[in-house]
């Protein structure tokens, strides 16, 4: 029985996202909240840079921890909201959430179980980490399997938000 | 011992019923927005998986969930917009406060 690292990082991986995630939404401060969605977005980079894919790992960490966590710790402290998330949630409706979190994940861990997926391993291509310059080809051509359009779609819909984002919260 | 496509599905199905969960539960606008942003990372996680353990030959859902993070970033930005103005005009980001639009 040999282990190897990538398994135990596999495995740190999925507990600290498996607990923090549930800690995320239960508990009652809001930094703690954003901190522990901190850790969960760090621990699914973990994923992305076990699964070869470097860049998405990359990008995941910058976009993710660096930009959209940070925002959320600003407008936690800037709307005062850092205590008393859980006021007046009457206990039938924590108990009705719950149960329908319990069953709708018990129904897809189900459809996991039983679907049988072609190949539950990963394809022995050998340890083929995924190449910068695939990536670049691929994302700024126009032909089959190229990524040019959503590529300027996405760059104008980010100018869309940047101009709307301003807007909204600009002071009258 | 190997790692098994189940495994990737399992932690990313906990993920997102916990972020239904907060979703349903939590009374903040931003901690609603925290459950979602937990939802669209656990679909990420399952496009970058199916693409490598079913098609690697393919790159569709690595863009996918590139792309995917982009989205997710400029909806959050425009969200915390959204939520600073509704705090300088109500002074409060819960859900009891904010009910001008909806009778």
């Amino acid at each position: 029985m040999n282990i190897t690292l990538s398994e135990v990082v596999f495995y740190i991986a999925a507990v600290i996202i498996m607990i923090f995630s549930v800690m995320t939404v239960t508990t009652k401060h809001m930094l703690r909240s954003a901190t522990y969605l901190l850790f969960v977005l760090f621990s699914t980079a973990m994923f992305y840079f076990i699964l070869d894919y470097t860049f998405l790992g990359a990008a995941q960490i910058i976009v993710y921890a660096g930009g959209i966590v940070v925002l959320y710790v600003f407008s936690i402290l800037l709307t005062r909201s850092n205590k008393n998330l859980n006021l007046h949630v009457k206990p039938s409706k924590l108990a009705a959430a719950g149960i329908t979190s319990l069953v709708g994940g018990a129904i897809i861990l189900f459809c996991i179980y039983t679907h049988g997926f072609a190949s539950t391993l990963v394809p022995a291509t050998g340890d083929s980490e995924l190449d910068m310059s695939t990536i670049g080809e691929a994302l700024m051509g126009a032909g089959k399997y190229q990524y040019m359009l959503p590529f300027e779609a996405v760059s104008v819909l980010l100018l869309a938000c940047m101009i709307g984002g301003i807007v909204i919260a600009r002071k009258k | 011992m190997e790692i098994h496509i189940e495994y990737y599905l399992i932690v990313s199905t906990v993920m997102m019923v916990s972020g239904i969960y907060g979703f349903l539960t939590r009374k903040n606008i931003l901690a609603m927005l925290i459950s979602v942003e937990l939802v669209l990372n656990a679909t990420d996680i399952n496009f970058a998986v199916f693409n490598r353990y079913l098609f690697p030959a393919h790159l569709e859902g690595h863009f996918f969930a590139l792309f995917g993070i982009a989205i997710a970033a400029a909806e959050t930005a425009v969200a915390i917009a959204i939520m600073i103005n509704i705090y300088r005009n109500v002074r409060s980001i819960e859900t009891k406060d904010i009910e001008e639009m909806k009778h």
